[in-house]
């Protein structure tokens, strides 16, 4: 019986596709756009101001609010900034860790290393930035305990500390995948660009920088997209600035039409990113 | 290798830079479960291990942690099958849409997790007219770890090729052996390593986990958040919070141990 | 994919904005025909075997937190309905738990309570069927909030008011007035603190109330658009002045405690803590009075267990389970016989529990509604919706 489905597979390429396919694509296309549409569909909807529920005739109200306020500009490039600045951050903290775990370390203390950029994986998050928030605190944080003395002190509560609070969430998703990308270059190469007399950073920049790019675009999905989202931080330590997460959140449960409008910010915006991450080819060798 | 020993040194103090980044916040949270102060002041006036006490006395967060580790398998088991079919799809096959799909499949992690939380609650409870509940908090986690199993095995089926594929097919072996032979233990470590970043995805979501949970459903992240915010218990997340951090070397020793047994290497 | 509920939901919706178009001009009618027409139990039957709850995160204690903090495992042995919990963050949440159907219960403070009877989503009580109801403090019952023309929603669960805290080695003199927070030229100008939600926005309102008269302002949750957009602007301009809006409560008293916040909106819970870890620290009702809020025990409307549901809000307003909330969770209890069952008997006394003077001029949090529910008919309110529109282009300005 097995061996007669094999068979048929083997001889069908086309049953064996369609095999693969039918649930991911049932999955992704039904459970999760289909969510997502139906979402989106409701930012033309709008809702009765005395009971709350949701009316659903088109209307372009809430996006016409969302336009002539400019409160909605500042926290779209309030956002999308903050997005940038967390993935430079990370991707200039990775980079050398990265470089250094795959091609310096030897292989038992690659492995150690390996080990500690995942463990604070498995703390939670809440805790983490709590934890930011003693380091951080004006005054008596820990950053001003350890860095006073030096000169340094805390920047408070607000974008930097944003800044710093995501960065260091999403650090460890930077530094895999560049450090998956650097194994697999060959030492060799780097061996012949020496060889042939070029500089280490000459070296850096012409020859291993392009090839992990691919790598460098994968681990920023994670720190420009999983910033752009987030709302829990900046209630934490972000002082008195909010960011889009915060106005989605808010208005979610009490006016789900124009939480679904700013929601089509984040969500339009990803789609530019992937679409330019898609033209430099780099989607296809994630 | 010819990096000099400069270069060297500047990249391991960097490292140093970096780790000291990452572990000192995590000592901070190790010696603020020993605070005597609910409000994590600092430095600490004194220390104490009543925290510790109360935390082992706690069965909220035994129970929470069983959620967690039930809804993570799920979601990851998942996501394992769907992102593996998939891989092979678009790695082995030349068909239409075939970039879509590479598209596809990065979008749920891609797209903020409160845009997918509030779509998805608002697709089960609303339009399905389904109950939250485990159910729906493994289906919102299972979309958005589909990808980096994706990523995994899809990196590796690249780098293996079809060549062994196709001496296993040459000397008679089927396809399902072939697949069970020769396939599968080539991919192991990849999803292994893809099948625990997913894992650990689904282990510390809080946002979309918010909007699928059901009644009786408190993951370990949503038992912090609800536990956090209270001066009372907020000692005691930290405890957890330190706990966690120690036992992570279990599934971090296992996937090295499982990685380095496989031929290619662990890459994580 | 349409269920049918949602057409139906629909159908309700439109009928109600018809019979609202259609009698726009008496106010009353319009009230009473908003909400919808729920049916009430009229009795008791033989319990479900569970029930399920959303709450305040420490409203519902089954000693999983703290072996000692129990007040639900009595009530599982004695009932037979296992109660499972879900924590709401916000009042929010709460809300929109409610909307799925799927919770029997919801301890709802008032900027919730309203939304959920004119939604629907919750049912009358009925108050006979509570035996401990008649031992609830009498200015709690049949609240704007928590009632409509005279039927019980729900049964009250404890209240607080909204202070203003100040560190008092600090902060000289002493502030007895909201302005402390509103004054632009205030040497405290990025210590302040503010409460973070849309509802602070009546905060605003009240003291608008008293200091500018002019505006007409009776209530600070019934605001025509005039009036809502006076107190925006006196809270865009104390923006510069806000060092940190707080949500919860943890940060909230670490930040008094550290003094990146000397002075702003409080609980009396936090000062209680902020005190307790040492912090030089005061919590008072200033002359204006303050907003507050009381929690009320609803039920929903699509109840699937109503049985347990009501022998549940029975449990919890009892005199013990009152006491052990109250003194958990920090806030004045609302049975009046909560008081002698306290571990710390001057609990009742610090949160002023029964001294009804108190609570005069205490502004429980409410939910705005279009008809102004101060009572007039010649206006329109802004309603919550637009308040929360607000409040996020407020904060992001």
């Amino acid at each position: 019986m097995l061996q007669e489905i094999s068979n048929t597979m083997h001889k069908k390429p086309k049953l064996r596709l369609v095999a693969l396919l039918t649930a991911p694509i049932l999955w992704l296309v039904v459970a999760y756009l289909g969510a997502l549409a139906t979402l989106l569909v409701a930012a033309f909807f709008t809702i009765d101001s005395f009971t709350g529920n949701v009316i659903q005739t088109f209307n372009l109200g809430n996006f016409h609010d969302m336009f002539t306020d400019a409160a909605y500009k500042n926290v779209v490039l309030r956002t999308v900034g903050i997005a940038l600045l967390v993935t430079v951050v990370c991707t200039v903290l990775a980079i050398p860790m990265a470089f250094y775990m795959a091609k310096i370390a030897k292989p038992r203390s690659q492995k150690i290393l390996v080990a500690l950029i995942l463990t604070p994986l498995w703390a939670s998050y809440l805790v983490k930035i709590y934890a930011w928030r003693t380091m951080l605190e004006p005054g008596n944080g820990v950053l001003d305990w350890l860095l006073g003395p030096l000169g340094f002190s805390s920047p408070g509560f607000g974008g930097p500390a944003i800044i710093i609070g995501l960065s260091y969430l999403w650090l460890p998703y930077m530094i895999l995948p560049i450090y998956a990308g650097l194994e697999r270059l060959p030492n060799n190469l780097l061996d012949a660009s020496g060889d042939l007399g070029a500089h280490n950073w000459h070296t850096f920049r012409r020859i291993v920088l392009p090839l992990i790019f691919p790598s460098l675009v994968a681990g920023s999905m994670f720190t420009f997209s999983l910033s752009l989202g987030d709302y829990i931080t900046a209630t934490i330590i972000g002082g008195k600035l909010q960011m889009l997460g915060n106005v989605v959140y808010q208005n979610f449960s009490i006016n789900l039409p124009f939480a679904a409008t700013i929601a089509t910010i984040p969500v339009t915006i990803m789609a530019i990113y992937l679409w330019m991450v898609r033209r430099t080819g780099a989607l296809a060798s994630l | 290798m010819t990096i000099s020993r400069n270069a060297r040194l500047i990249l391991a103090a960097l490292l140093g830079v970096g780790l000291a980044f990452i572990y000192v916040p995590l000592t901070v949270v190790v010696i603020n479960s020993f605070n005597s102060s609910r409000t994590f002041s600092w430095p600490p006036s004194e220390l104490t291990t009543k925290w510790w006490a109360k935390a082992i006395e706690n069965t909220g967060v035994r129970e929470a942690l069983k959620w967690s580790i039930l809804a993570g398998l799920s979601a990851t088991a998942i996501a394992l099958l769907l992102g593996t079919a998939l891989a092979f799809a678009v790695s082995r096959y030349d068909f239409f849409g075939r970039e879509v799909i590479s598209l596809l499949v990065v979008l749920p992690i891609s797209l903020p997790g409160v845009v997918t939380g509030i779509a998805l609650n608002n697709a089960f409870t609303k339009q399905l007219g389904m109950s939250t509940g485990l159910l729906t908090v493994v289906i919102g986690h299972a979309t958005f770890c589909i990808v980096v199993v994706y990523n995994n095995a899809v990196a590796r089926l690249r780098r293996m090729g079809t060549s062994l594929q196709e001496a296993s097919m040459d000397l008679g072996a089927n396809g399902i052996t072939t697949f069970r032979l020769i396939t599968l233990p080539n991919m192991a470590s990849a999803l292994f390593a893809g099948g625990l970043l997913a894992f650990g995805l689904s282990f510390d979501e809080i946002v979309v986990t918010t909007f699928t949970a059901g009644p009786g459903i408190q993951t370990l992240p949503i038992w912090i958040y609800n536990n956090l915010f209270r001066p009372n218990q907020a000692p005691i997340v930290n405890v957890v919070a330190a706990t966690l951090v120690f036992l992570s070397i279990v599934p971090i020793y296992l996937s090295q141990r499982l990685s380095s047994d496989s031929s290619t290497g662990g890459r994580f | 994919m349409h269920s049918k509920r949602l057409f139906s939901r629909i159908a309700v919706a439109s009928v109600a904005a018809l019979i609202l178009a259609g009698c726009s001009s008496s106010n009353d009618e319009a009230s009473s025909s908003g909400v919808p027409d729920v049916p009430m139990m009229n009795s008791l039957g033989a319990g479900e075997g569970q029930v399920n709850v959303v709450a305040w995160a420490g409203y519902v204690e089954n000693g999983s937190t703290d072996p000692n903090v129990d007040w639900v495992t009595g009530f599982e042995k004695e009932t037979g309905c296992k109660v499972n919990v879900k924590n709401g963050a916000t009042s929010d949440d709460m809300v929109a738990l409610m909307k799925t159907g799927e919770y029997d219960v919801v301890s709802a403070s008032g900027d919730a309570s309203l939304r959920l009877i004119y939604g629907g989503d919750v049912a009358p009580v009925n108050t006979e069927l509570i035996p401990n109801y008649a031992d609830i403090f009498d200015n709690l019952k049949l609240q704007q909030w928590n009632s409509v023309d005279g039927v019980a929603y729900g049964v009250p669960h404890g209240r607080g008011a909204n202070l203003l805290a100040y560190r008092t080695d600090i902060v000289k003199p002493a502030p007895t007035s909201w302005g402390a927070v509103f004054d632009v030229n205030s040497p405290y100008k990025g210590k302040i603190t503010a409460y973070d939600s849309p509802i602070y926005i009546a905060d605003a309102a009240l003291y608008l109330m008293k200091t500018q008269p002019d505006l007409g302002i009776t209530y600070p949750y019934a605001l025509d658009q005039k009036q809502f957009d006076a107190a925006v602007e006196l809270l865009k301009a104390q923006k510069p002045l806000i060092g940190e809006y707080w949500g919860d409560y943890l940060k909230h008293v670490a930040s008094l405690k550290s003094g990146g916040t000397v002075l702003g909106t409080t609980w009396q819970v936090n000062i209680n803590l902020a005190k307790g870890e040492g912090t030089k620290v005061e919590g008072i009702k200033p002359t204006e009075g303050s907003t507050g809020w009381s929690d009320t025990w609803m039920i929903s409307s699509k109840a699937k267990n109503p049985n347990c549901a009501y022998l549940w809000m029975n449990h919890i307003a009892s005199p013990e389970a009152n006491a052990g909330v109250a003194e958990w969770f920090g806030e004045a209890p609302s049975n009046a016989k909560s008081c002698d069952l306290t571990a710390d008997k001057n609990h009742c006394a610090t949160f002023h529990a029964a001294d009804d003077a108190y609570w005069d001029d205490v502004y429980y949090w409410n939910t705005p509604t279009e008809a102004c529910l101060d009572g007039r008919t010649d206006a329109t309110c802004v309603p919550y919706a637009e308040w929360v529109k607000a409040w996020s282009s407020l904060r992001n300005s």
